[in-house]
């Protein structure tokens, strides 16, 4: 407990002073997430609506595995990206292992079916609602996609905030493709793992606690966004 | 005749519609948001600190050690003397022994500083590695609980594990094929001892780093194994302490290597060999003798040079 | 309005099975241009399906939907559809008026969406959420909707099912102008006072068979069969 109260001062401490490392390092890991979130987010949407109202056989074969995917260790993802992007494999050549653009690649993989099987779900139930009346009209697949994206924005907004919330706080994936390197790609959840590791644990806490505060200030904001829009727009 | 629904609703619609719709939607999307995408991804590889052999203006090497040379602090002492010197950037990717020589083989680092000269003469032997130096050494140390109820206290390593085994105390290991790992397993032989025996009883393996290992020996009130210069720097002790020192058996080398260049082109090997050049150096084994943690130094430059 | 056009519409034999039910069954006739058509019967008669089968949401297990026009795109163009529900894309009255034709080709959707909004009296709704408006109002912009599409045929699914009288005699008249500007109406109703304001021509449907098909005038007044005599007089009909 004593642990606790130490840690909450220390965190208070660090936000307020501006602790330089501390900024660069909460910067870091928010750019690497906040790029996976709106790389994968471009994809999986259409993605996900697509999967919605297509119909192929073996379709439900291919909703279950998304769905799957959604618990990918991101260990594992990490030590895939890992192969792929080091010297001996196949994209070694591109150089970027140990850099944030690898950490951005494991993230937005590993989020793609948590925002992809959110989507499709959200998407398919509304289409209940829609089909009749865009059959209707005659729009095409692709504007029915559209369409239907855009008219449930503020359920898909909390799917993206999901696969946001999942990408800013795994550490497995980024301490293997990253290397957790001092200055160049050490984000907020590795350096808690290495003072954890120092056993410096309040300063540990205290940086898990602004990780946290950042994330639900996130959170917020997006929160206020979609209740002004929501009352706006219905 | 027309069927309305026919192209969206019916079954078995053909395939490669499907594929089509998917292509239009995604690219269809809003032309301003994939732009946006495109351009940021390419200046966030393109920045200095994104890829880049072919963009990075830095002089820049990696260099795979171990965690308890960067726990230790070590690398954050020596390493801006060096860039001051060079202007080169060491860019450290700390794992454990292991998983050095293991990323190193792969082409992923220019060099490897680790502490198991025998893995690493193995490497070398293989063709991975070229150039090897001894650096520095740092010695072993065995902590336990204050109460020490094995009787362990003293300068003898043997003797004390021995009385550990014995006494069936409970002690915690890496168990990761770290350097530390490999050197607490060969004094355990040289003991006489397999602490397998012993294994999910009194004897613990984390398979994890040695701050990990020492966060659970502290936190089990056990033994552990550990380097001097992680428990110097180490917070979390609880109620251990350290027990088992200067047994000249307890020196553990570190050794230093560059990835061989003719296995991966790449390697940055004149950077590299600056590296290498100036851990050996004079000035760069002061550098690491300069290094203390509470008035102790904790590493001992042994760099020799070899007489031609 | 499509070049070639769509109607006269014959319909044979159309029916529709759902495993061993047979929701409609063998319904025969014609749909003349520039008739106002209504489907009427009680709940569970077939109206609803009927209709889905005529503008295409729902494929005839038997008969045949015979359209004029040989050109399948041309056909489904020159149709409108509004549901008994108001399905409303969340955005503005006007943005969905905009959404249906930008989907039908239109170039300057945003003249013509005004001008239907205006045609229908909605222009200070223009810029409102269309979800925040009233069912009645709602029900209101998806007939401006349809119209703005100048369909040759409307469909319309007992649109005034949920609706107040205020807003149900809005829909009547504006269904009404659509006639007069040359559409032709296909309505289903379980409601005979609207029926008989509104009904050129009756097709009665009871237990999924066209029972009787007369003009409106001949049908109110002399029936022929008794299911739709019984249903006239106001009894409920098994």
């Amino acid at each position: 407990m004593q642990e606790i109260s130490q840690s909450l001062s220390l965190a208070v401490a660090l936000i307020t002073s501006l602790d330089s490392t501390l900024l660069s390092i909460a910067g870091l890991s928010l750019r690497v997430s906040g790029i996976a979130v709106l790389a994968a987010a471009l994809l999986a949407l259409p993605f996900g609506a697509w999967l919605a109202l297509a119909r192929f056989p073996g379709r439900q074969g291919v909703i279950a595995v998304l769905n799957g995917m959604m618990g990918l260790p991101p260990v594992v993802v990490g030590l895939l990206v890992y192969l792929m992007l080091s010297r001996a494999g196949p994209l070694g050549p591109l150089g970027i292992l140990f850099t944030p653009a690898a950490m951005m690649i494991a993230q937005a993989l590993l989020i793609f079916p948590i925002i992809a099987a959110l989507a499709r779900q959200v998407i398919e139930d509304a289409w209940g609602e829609y089909r009749e009346q865009l059959v209707s009209l005659n729009a095409s697949r692709a504007q029915c996609m559209r369409a239907l994206l855009w008219d449930m924005r503020f359920t898909l907004t909390t799917a993206v905030l999901a696969g946001f919330g999942r990408a800013i706080a795994e550490v497995g994936a980024v301490m293997i493709v990253g290397g957790n390197i001092d200055g160049v790609t050490r984000l907020m959840t590795t350096a808690i793992a290495l003072e954890t590791s120092k056993g410096d644990l309040p300063l540990a806490l205290a940086l898990g606690v602004v990780l946290i505060t950042m994330v639900i200030t996130i959170n917020l904001a997006a929160q206020w966004v979609k209740s002004t829009a929501m009352k706006k727009h219905g | 005749m027309v069927n309305r629904g026919q192209s969206i609703d019916k079954k078995g619609v053909v395939i490669s519609d499907n594929a089509r719709n998917l292509l239009v939607a995604l690219t269809g999307k809003s032309r301003l948001l994939v732009a946006t995408l495109v351009g940021t991804t390419v200046l966030n590889i393109a920045s200095p600190d994104g890829a880049g052999t072919a963009f990075a203006q830095e002089k820049f090497i990696v260099v795979a050690s171990t965690t308890s040379t960067q726990d230790s602090g070590l690398f954050g002492h020596i390493l801006p003397h060096f860039k001051a010197k060079t202007g080169i950037e060491v860019r450290v990717v700390a794992q454990g022994t292991g998983q050095a020589l293991a990323i190193a083989k792969k082409g992923d680092a220019d060099v490897v500083f680790v502490h198991d000269k025998a893995a690493e003469l193995k490497f070398v032997e293989e063709g991975f590695g070229v150039y090897r130096r001894d650096v520095m050494v740092n010695d072993f140390v065995i902590v336990g609980p204050n109460s020490d109820p094995a009787k362990s206290s003293g300068n003898d390593v043997i003797a004390a594990l021995k009385k550990i085994a014995a006494g069936k105390s409970p002690f915690v290991s890496r168990g990761d094929k770290s350097g530390t790992h490999a050197a607490e397993l060969r004094y355990w032989k040289a003991a006489d001892i397999d602490p397998q025996a012993g294994k999910g009883t009194w004897y613990r393996e984390t398979g994890s780093g040695m701050g990990p290992t020492l966060n659970t020996a502290s936190a089990m009130n056990a033994y552990a194994f550990t380097d001097r210069g992680t428990w110097l720097s180490f917070k979390n002790r609880g109620e251990l302490s350290l027990l088992v020192e200067g047994d000249t058996k307890l020196f553990n080398q570190y050794g230093v290597m560059l990835v061989n260049p003719a296995k991966h082109a790449h390697v940055k090997k004149q950077m590299g060999m600056q590296f290498i050049d100036w851990i050996t150096s004079p000035e760069g084994q002061a550098a690491i003798a300069a290094y203390k943690i509470e008035g102790q130094q904790l590493y001992f430059p042994n760099f020799v040079a070899q007489r031609r | 309005m499509a070049d070639a056009k769509i109607l006269p519409l014959a319909v044979v034999g159309l029916g529709f099975r759902v495993g061993d039910i047979s929701v409609l069954d063998g319904a025969t006739f014609d749909i003349a241009p520039g008739s106002r058509n209504i489907v009427l019967g009680p709940n569970g008669a077939g109206k609803s399906v009927m209709l889905r089968l005529l503008h295409g949401l729902l494929t005839p297990t038997s008969g045949r939907v015979g359209w004029s026009n040989p050109d399948a795109l041309a056909v489904r163009r020159a149709q409108a559809m509004v549901f008994q529900r108001p399905v409303m894309l969340r955005r503005s009255a006007r943005e969905n008026v905009e959404f249906a034709l930008h989907v039908a080709g239109v170039r300057n959707v945003r003249n013509a969406a005004d001008l239907a909004l205006d045609r229908a009296g909605l222009m200070r709704l223009a810029d409102r959420p269309a979800r925040l408006c009233s069912g009645g109002e709602q029900q209101r912009i998806a007939l401006a909707r349809a119209w703005a599409l100048q369909p040759e045929v409307l469909f319309l699914d007992e649109p005034t099912a949920s609706l107040d009288p205020a807003a149900t005699n809005a829909i009547e008249e504006a269904v009404n102008a659509m006639h007069r500007a040359g559409t032709t109406i296909i309505m289903t109703t379980h409601d005979l006072g609207q029926a008989r304001r509104l009904a050129d021509r009756v097709l009665f449907l009871n237990h999924g068979r066209l029972v009787e098909d007369a003009p409106a005038v001949s049908f109110f007044a002399q029936p022929t069969s008794p299911d739709a005599a019984a249903f006239i007089r106001g009894e409920l009909l098994w």
